[in-house]
């Protein structure tokens, strides 16, 4: 049978997303979409030793998006940050028991602002 | 926590006084209504009185200008463009208003591919068709002029009457989707001057599977559908009995009780808006006052309607949206950009459209959960608040 809806998961997530706010003064900065397009996604990271110790998000988007949000952030903390440069849309999608079809590009946007958010911290970092 | 069920836009209950009667159409007089024998003639009479309750909804001349459809999709294909093909000799020019359905809006694209001339035609910011520019387009080719009765998005109701003195002073014929008002608002097909009309079962509570166009005596029409010749030859198929005899009897029921009911909901409808509207940073969309009696539709700043749809359906109450996200084309709807809406303004859009089931009790509830809704949103988004490095 055809998938219904949004996984349990999702909804989950949607409903009590994980990592919400803002890092004053983070150590990386990523911001991906385009309101125009319905989907705008920041995530701002705290690392220690090249640990991602902090992560928080906010996310303008449907539920997909903000559930994505939730658990690319669920799944990067605590990582090294050349671990969580690793992290893909596959990855945030299975951790969700999967999304609709027509939803996985949320899931790339999630991936996404998290690897912005590292190129940030290590584009600051070389200027130090 | 009871269910709060404000989509009736989308779907409707069947009223069980419906159901019971049009029960019998699919168990003992489950006839086909083109044979002769006795169980075939209960069906037919059946159709034949539908026929007359539904021309009695809208006023027509006589039952016989009713034709029966599978639904007001088809409806709207058949007007289209079985006047468009039928009238070809007099002109190739169509025109619809920016916020038809994608039923009335798609058939004429195909027939633009196929070498008609498609205007639409544009509304103001609350959803009224622009009639001096209606006025400068329409020629003698302007065989098909389509503008809905009223927009079961935004709940506009058009200026019909003036809508139709324009039409018939250049062009030849008008059509009107009346899906979103029928059952709602008095409609009157020859005081308001409509060649022809759509009419859908299931927006009156009668069973889905049904729909209706309305055809003026003397209007050309061609089939779009062929086959045994039912309908007069305008749409081939047998009779879906059930559903037809169902849409007859909701359409004598709508009739009777449509004056109570909006009397009841209109004051529901405004309560609801002046409620919601106290939440900062929305806002109503379409006309104030020229309003459907069950309809409230709104817009918030800074985020998106699919997510208001989630979690209202978390307190257990249904909405609609125009979102992008919430639709298959992942485009925001046609029509709140055709008000003049911005993309990421009509991404967060909630349609509340009320029903039979909603009381005045339903108000302070629906209110408090958009309410938690949208300040819940606002707090995820970045929208509201910019940051910055």
């Amino acid at each position: 049978m055809a998938t219904v809806g949004y996984s349990k998961k999702v909804m989950e997530h949607f409903m009590n997303p994980h990592n919400v706010g803002v890092i004053e003064n983070p150590d990386g900065y990523g911001k991906v979409g385009n309101p125009v397009c319905g989907d705008v996604m920041e995530i701002f990271i705290k690392v220690k030793e090249d640990i991602i110790t902090d992560i928080k998000f906010r996310t303008f988007g449907c539920g997909s998006a903000i559930a994505t949000s939730s658990m690319v952030t669920d799944l990067a903390k605590g990582k090294h940050i050349d671990e969580a440069v690793k992290i893909t849309r596959g990855d945030v999608a299975n951790e969700l028991d999967g999304l609709p079809a027509q939803k996985m590009h949320c899931s790339n946007l999630a991936a996404d602002a998290l690897h912005e958010a590292i190129k940030d911290y290590k584009n600051k970092k070389q200027k130090k | 926590m009871t269910r709060i069920y404000l989509d009736h836009a989308s779907s409707m209950p069947i009223d069980l006084r419906v159901y019971e009667f049009a029960k019998p159409f699919l168990t003992s007089s489950h006839g086909n209504p083109s044979t002769l024998h006795s169980v075939g003639l209960e069906a037919r009479r059946a159709v034949e009185e539908s026929r007359s309750k539904i021309a009695q909804l809208i006023h027509a001349e006589n039952e016989n200008t009713i034709l029966f459809t599978s639904g007001a999709t088809e409806a709207n294909n058949l007007a289209v463009k079985g006047t468009a093909l039928r009238n070809i000799s007099q002109g190739k020019t169509v025109v619809a208003s920016a916020i038809e359905h994608m039923s009335v809006l798609n058939p004429m694209k195909d027939l633009q591919k196929n070498g008609y001339t498609f205007t639409t035609l544009p509304v103001d910011a609350s959803g009224i068709v622009d009639l001096k520019k209606l006025e400068s387009i329409l020629s003698k080719q302007t065989i098909l002029t389509s503008i809905m009765y009223a927009n079961n998005e935004i709940g506009t109701i058009e200026p019909i009457q003036e809508i139709s003195t324009l039409v018939h002073e250049t062009g030849l014929y008008l059509h009107v989707d009346a899906v979103a008002a029928a059952g709602r608002i008095p409609i009157d097909v020859q005081k308001d001057g409509i060649d022809l009309l759509t009419l859908s079962s299931n927006d009156l509570y009668g069973p889905p599977g049904a729909g209706a166009l309305y055809v003026k005596p003397g209007v050309k029409l061609q089939s779009i559908m062929l086959g045994g010749g039912q309908e007069r030859g305008l749409r081939s198929g047998t009779e879906n009995v059930f559903a037809i005899a169902g849409m007859g009897e909701a359409a004598r029921i709508a009739h009777h009780e449509m004056q109570q009911e909006s009397t009841r909901l209109i004051p529901i409808r405004d309560r609801l808006i002046k409620e919601i509207l106290t939440i900062d940073q929305s806002y109503l969309t379409g006309h104030p006052t020229h309003r459907l009696p069950h309809h409230a539709s709104f817009r918030f700043s800074y985020i998106e309607g699919e997510s208001i749809l989630l979690n209202m359906d978390m307190y257990d109450i249904q909405v609609s949206t125009g979102s992008a996200c919430s639709s298959k084309t992942l485009e925001p709807s046609h029509v709140l950009l055709a008000i003049g809406l911005k993309h990421e303004e009509a991404h967060g859009s909630m349609v509340l459209t009320l029903g039979r089931s909603t009381t005045m009790e339903d108000v302070p509830i629906v209110s408090k959960a958009t309410n938690e809704t949208v300040q819940r949103l606002r707090k995820l988004s970045p929208m509201s608040q910019e940051w910055r490095t």
